[in-house]
């Protein structure tokens, strides 16, 4: 009980930091805080195609995060999410472009593909893990690199526009491919698959024995092996599910957003996905609100670069500090809790 | 010169490692410090060479206080520590660790120095090749000339023994006792009785954190044996019950497992028979507790469990005939930081289910809990629960109809209650056909629960016995590696 | 030929420092995760400053400072806090990004000053090495003097050797009477400050200016390059080299049709070989390849410094 009130206090300490330290800048760039604030709540969720933009940037980052939520608790710190969605929207680019049947299929098996994509891209830094003893950390941060070094190689080679080879883009993908939506942008299934995703991770977490033997590994090998399970594949199985909720992540961006390939198609929401987990201290049922949270500052941002002429950045130094007041504080308060008193340490 | 430790505490957290520990110990004498593991001799080691700083307590070193804040105050009083990992930096090369943490010198000049010290010993290394290419005695002794280089006074070897050949282990003790010859203090610490035996002038046992007593030699080994492992009550074997078929049968297995061996090794146990593993820590009780776990292989021979032979099958696959291991480490191979009682009986418990059934969970959680006694509640977490608590747990969590128990240490660091109670179930379970083997340190325990105990001593199996022919004495004997009966 | 090579010996230049500053650290046992960020903020505070004062120097300062207050937050978070290095570092990084887009917004197409070219009189005229070495600008022969620098302090002096004693069996360092976590926080700023040098010089030399995202991802490559190299200052250089080779031989290529998909592939090769390199150091068959040749184990592969990213407590 004790151990929640210190969480909530040093999260509010970290709040109020985080929101000093924005006001600072914002006042230093000549711009009114409250103001800037005001812009940020209107730009986000002030109208319903904002709501749209901020919901749709939502989705990849719920999904990724998710991913992210099992990969943690296996002890794993995922960097190479960044990849799997690249992974993933390659996946269901190719499906949407060279696959043609009827839309729901279509749309279906890219969505699949997706999942599949970063599903083996996760599932090779875990076994580059488990079987070669390559560091989750470097051997993901290298699998990023080639994947975006893949999506580039497609979109200017392989992929290229008709007549052009261009950065910015392949050719839109045929209107069937495209997940529908209602009004101009938001796609209600996008939506109902974060959904999904975030409560089955939060079940599957909380409520069953797969979850609970994925804790017993992250938390302790050794005990866990001696309890009788097969640490390799927990291990695995979660870089598979962090990885394919990542791809589905990608598919949804490519078939759900750009509609096309362009080499930014990961849109930053792996690596914003590891701040939000660890914002949300690694537990499930906060990555849905942090996660909006999140995107109403990144969208946000955007009306502060055009009606302020200020950098849309901002939404990202807020964020980043955010998590990092966060994590300090919370280490601050770790560190009195072990000062009163002593953990047992044998020697 | 003298050195004098008096009434030394240190305390980790709750743990009392060393409570009010005194140590004398005066010019040119050859000091054993003897203990069996976890009475708190390394730490008082660790104290004296600046490492730990100490909750209470004086030392003084020729009649001045020693005011020892990190190691560094150590190595300028003249106190240097061998430590039983000899503390080398593997990939640099041997004429870098001689020099790292030395005042400044020109490295042609250590170059000599070190060549000119190892001589004197009948020691020698390629200054040039990398420390990983020597043997653990090398190391050893690379430390020894390098502390003396610093101009140590007080030389602390802590258990230097381990791992070294007796070749290198001749050579040390001619060394020790050249360093005592010229008026050096060299403390010697060992659990290992004939060590002591074989080196030491005078000796200070310890036990439980604190000074037993201190003896010239030679003395009675009983007498050592005594104060190293408490008096020895008298002790009536226990009656043996029904046995039933063989439930764990070794035969011939030989198995390596780098510094421990055992060779060609044939035991039976029957259903309802509890064999203890005697022998000084690291004599091979363990290896063979986790060879018959799977979590070894076997080189040689074959292992059977209810009449099928188990040999190539890993540990996991012998879970399911029905062999537990619970090694002694709870909290490091055995229970889960962070994961509550239930949890663990559910991991435990397991099931086939996708869906943990969380009320019920809870409910086989609460009636566990009470059956077995422990003090907490479905939510508790595993590292807040006392020692005596986890075992219960460790226990609670070995199904009901286990075939055989595989243990080490069950009661170590426990209060008498808590080992009272742990034998109680284990006993209660022995009665309904579970074998027991178990590794102990602690003789009483071994000649009141066994039917049979195997004396471990040099990394061998050095005799297998009846309880009904041993006693305390016997047993003392035979764990210092040597046979009177 | 003569040419092409001063352009990669220009080209490798800041990820020489930054390669420098992060073997240092990681030597020193703290891993400094935030690189990516750093360089960059570090490569907007040192254009910036140099625009606002007009002196290069005090934009390398100002470069140098950035980056090594970042440094500094690691290791306390760290030493003090006991946080996760790859944590904090990660933050960081994404922090130090968005903070570069946010305060460079001013400078970004502005035309500032930059480092001045000058040719070594004299060694200028030696055929071949003269052009492709001493043919440059300050920032460049400061490159040649860092990783030299580095290369002897870690090899041929006490406290070099100290410096590695820290990364490799800190609890034997300390036995040795070395304050390990002082020495920790030194050398992480230290290497702090190489990694913000490293910005200074894309932005006042290598790219001659400021624009947003403008060193992304060279931080990553660095840290790639640092386990390529195996930890080994001299072959950290060769990776850096070779990495500059690769981004010259991808821009020769740009221009032709066909092999446009091989120039965006060239900049992937670090992380690739930092893959394969680390598969290497921890398979089986390569231990016993270096045990049995330990004159081939150097040159091949190296271990990292065992002590790496853990903590240091004395009880």
């Amino acid at each position: 009980m004790r151990a929640a009130w210190a969480k909530a206090g040093s999260k509010s300490i970290a709040i109020v930091l985080a929101l000093l330290f924005t006001a600072l800048l914002l006042l230093a760039s000549g711009a009114s805080p409250i103001e800037s604030f005001r812009l940020i709540w209107q730009g986000s969720v002030g109208d319903g195609a904002k709501l749209a933009d901020t919901l749709m940037a939502w989705v990849p980052l719920v999904l990724a995060a998710s991913g992210l939520v099992v990969t943690f608790a296996a002890g794993l710190w995922n960097i190479g999410v960044e990849g799997q969605v690249v992974m993933g929207a390659i996946a269901a680019a190719f499906v949407a472009r060279e696959f043609h049947a009827a839309p729901a299929l279509i749309i279906t098996v890219a969505l699949a593909a997706g999942v599949i994509g970063g599903l083996l891209w996760g599932l090779l830094a875990g076994m580059l893990r488990v079987f070669g003893k390559v560091n989750e950390i470097f051997g993901g941060l290298g699998l990023d690199f080639v994947a975006t070094g893949m999506v580039v190689y497609l979109v200017i080679g392989p992929w290229k526009r008709a007549g052009i080879a261009s950065t910015s883009g392949t050719d839109p993908f045929p209107r069937e491919a495209w997940l529908p939506t209602i009004g101009d942008k938001l796609s209600p299934i996008a939506v109902i698959l974060a959904v999904l995703a975030v409560v089955g991770v939060y079940f599957l977490m909380r409520g069953t024995f797969f979850g609970l033997r994925l804790k017993a590994v992250g938390a302790n090998a050794a005990s866990a092996h001696i309890i009788g399970l097969s640490t390799r594949r927990y291990l695995l199985t979660a870089m598979a599910i962090g990885g394919g909720l990542a791809g589905l992540g990608g598919a949804v961006q490519a078939i759900g957003f750009q509609h096309k390939l362009v080499p930014a198609i990961s849109g930053g929401y792996g690596f914003l996905g590891i701040l939000v987990v660890l914002l949300a201290g690694y537990r499930a049922a906060l990555i849905a609100p942090i996660a909006f949270f999140f995107m109403m500052i990144s969208v946000g941002s955007t009306q502060l670069s055009l009606r302020l002429g200020l950098n849309s950045s901002l939404g990202g130094v807020v964020q980043g500090t955010l998590v990092l007041l966060t994590v300090l504080v919370g280490g601050w308060q770790a560190q009195r809790a072990r000062r009163r008193e002593p953990t047992e340490v044998e020697s | 010169m003298s050195l004098e430790l008096s009434d030394i505490h240190k305390h980790f957290g709750r743990i009392r490692a060393n409570d009010g520990v005194t140590l004398r110990v005066g010019a040119g004498e050859l000091h054993g410090l003897l203990g069996e593991n976890g009475a708190g001799k390394s730490t008082l080691m660790k104290v004296l060479s600046g490492f730990f700083e100490p909750n209470s307590g004086e030392m003084t070193l020729d009649g001045a206080t020693l005011s020892l804040r990190s190691p560094r105050d150590a190595i300028a009083a003249g106190i240097g520590m061998l430590h039983q990992d000899p503390l080398v930096f593997l990939p640099f090369s041997v004429l870098d660790n001689f020099l790292l943490g030395s005042p400044p010198i020109d490295r042609t000049a250590a170059r000599t120095e070190l060549a000119d010290l190892a001589r004197r010993f009948g020691f020698s290394f390629d200054p040039d090749a990398p420390t990983r290419t020597l043997t653990v005695g090398e190391r050893q002794q690379l430390e020894i000339v390098r502390l003396l280089w610093l101009g140590a006074k007080v030389l602390i070897l802590d258990e230097p023994t381990t791992g070294i050949s007796a070749s290198q282990q001749a050579l040390l003790f001619d060394t020790l006792r050249t360093l005592a010859g010229q008026g050096m203090i060299v403390i010697f610490v060992s659990h290992k009785l004939e060590e002591i035996e074989a080196l030491c002038d005078r000796v200070t046992v310890m036990r439980r954190g604190q000074t037993v007593g201190e003896v010239t030699l030679p003395v009675p080994i009983d007498r050592l044996v005594e104060m190293m492992f408490g008096q020895a009550v008298p002790v009536v074997g226990r009656v043996p019950g029904v046995r039933g078929e063989v439930a764990l049968d070794l035969e011939g297995v030989s198995v390596d497992d780098r510094l421990t061996s055992v060779v060609d090794l044939t035991l039976q146990v029957r259903a309802g028979e509890v064999i203890g593993l005697a022998g000084l820590e690291g004599s091979g009780q363990r290896t063979l507790l986790r060879t018959c776990a799977g979590l070894l292989r076997t080189s040689a021979g074959s292992i059977g469990v209810a009449g099928s032979d188990v040999t190539t099958r890993g540990y996991h696959e012998r879970i399911a005939t029905g062999v537990h291991y619970l090694p002694a480490g709870r909290l490091e191979e055995g229970l889960i930081r962070g994961l509550s009682i239930t949890e663990h009986f559910q991991l435990a418990h397991g099931s086939k289910g996708f869906v943990v059934p969380w009320a019920d969970a809870r409910r086989d959680a609460n009636a566990l809990i009470s059956r077995h006694s422990i003090k907490g509640t479905p939510d508790t977490l595993a590292e807040e629960l006392s020692g005596g608590n986890q075992q219960r747990l460790l226990l609670a969590m070995v199904p009901e109809n286990v075939r055989v128990l595989l243990m080490e240490h069950p009661t170590r660091g426990l209060d008498i209650a808590s080992a009272d109670w742990v034998w109680g179930q284990l006993m209660h379970r022995v009665e309904r056909g579970t074998s027991v083997v178990f590794a102990s340190a602690d003789l009483d325990e071994l000649l009141r629960y066994s039917d049979r105990i195997v004396v471990f001593f040099g990394g061998r199996v050095l005799k297998v016995l009846d309880t009904s022919e041993a006693d305390t004495d016997r047993l003392g004997h035979l764990i210092g590696g040597r046979d009177v009966a | 030929m003569d040419s092409t090579l001063a352009t990669i010996v220009a080209a490798a230049a800041p990820l020489i420092y930054a390669t420098m500053g992060e073997t240092i650290a990681e030597k020193a046992g703290v891993i400094n995760l935030s690189l990516d960020g750093s360089i960059m903020l570090s490569a907007m505070a040192g254009f910036s400053i140099t625009y606002v004062t007009g002196s290069v120097i005090v934009g390398f300062l100002a470069a140098t400072a950035v980056s090594a207050i970042i440094a500094a937050l690691i290791a306390f978070a760290s030493i003090e806090l006991k946080l996760n290095q790859i944590a904090v570092g990660f933050v960081l990084t994404l922090l130090a990004a968005k903070l570069s887009s946010f305060l460079g917004t001013a400078y970004v197409g502005v035309k500032g000053t930059h480092v001045p070219h000058l040719a070594i009189p004299l060694l200028e005229d030696i055929p071949f090495f003269g052009t492709v070495l001493f043919d440059h600008n300050l920032s460049v022969y400061g490159s040649f003097v860092v990783l030299i620098g580095v290369y002897l302090f870690l090899y041929r002096t006490r406290r070099g050797l100290e410096l590695q004693g820290i990364g490799e069996r800190p609890e034997a360092a300390f036995a040795r009477g070395i304050p390990v976590n002082k020495l920790r926080y030194l050398y992480t700023v230290i290497g702090g400050a190489l990694v913000g040098l490293a910005g200074a010089a894309y932005s006042l030399d290598v790219k001659f200016g400021w624009r947003e995202n403008l060193t992304l991802n060279f931080g990553w490559i660095a840290l790639a390059i640092v386990i390529f190299g195996g930890w080994h200052p001299m072959r950290v250089a060769f990776g850096c080299y070779l990495f500059g080779a690769l981004q010259v031989v991808a821009l020769k290529l740009q221009p032709v049709e066909a092999l446009q998909g091989v120039s965006q592939i060239l900049p992937i090769m670090p992380f690739v070989l930092m893959i394969f390199t680390l598969l290497i150091v921890y398979l089986d068959w390569f231990k016993r390849f270096g045990d049995r040749h330990p004159a081939w184990r150097g040159l091949l592969t190296s271990d990292p410094p065992a002590g790496i990213g853990k903590v240091f407590e004395r009880e």
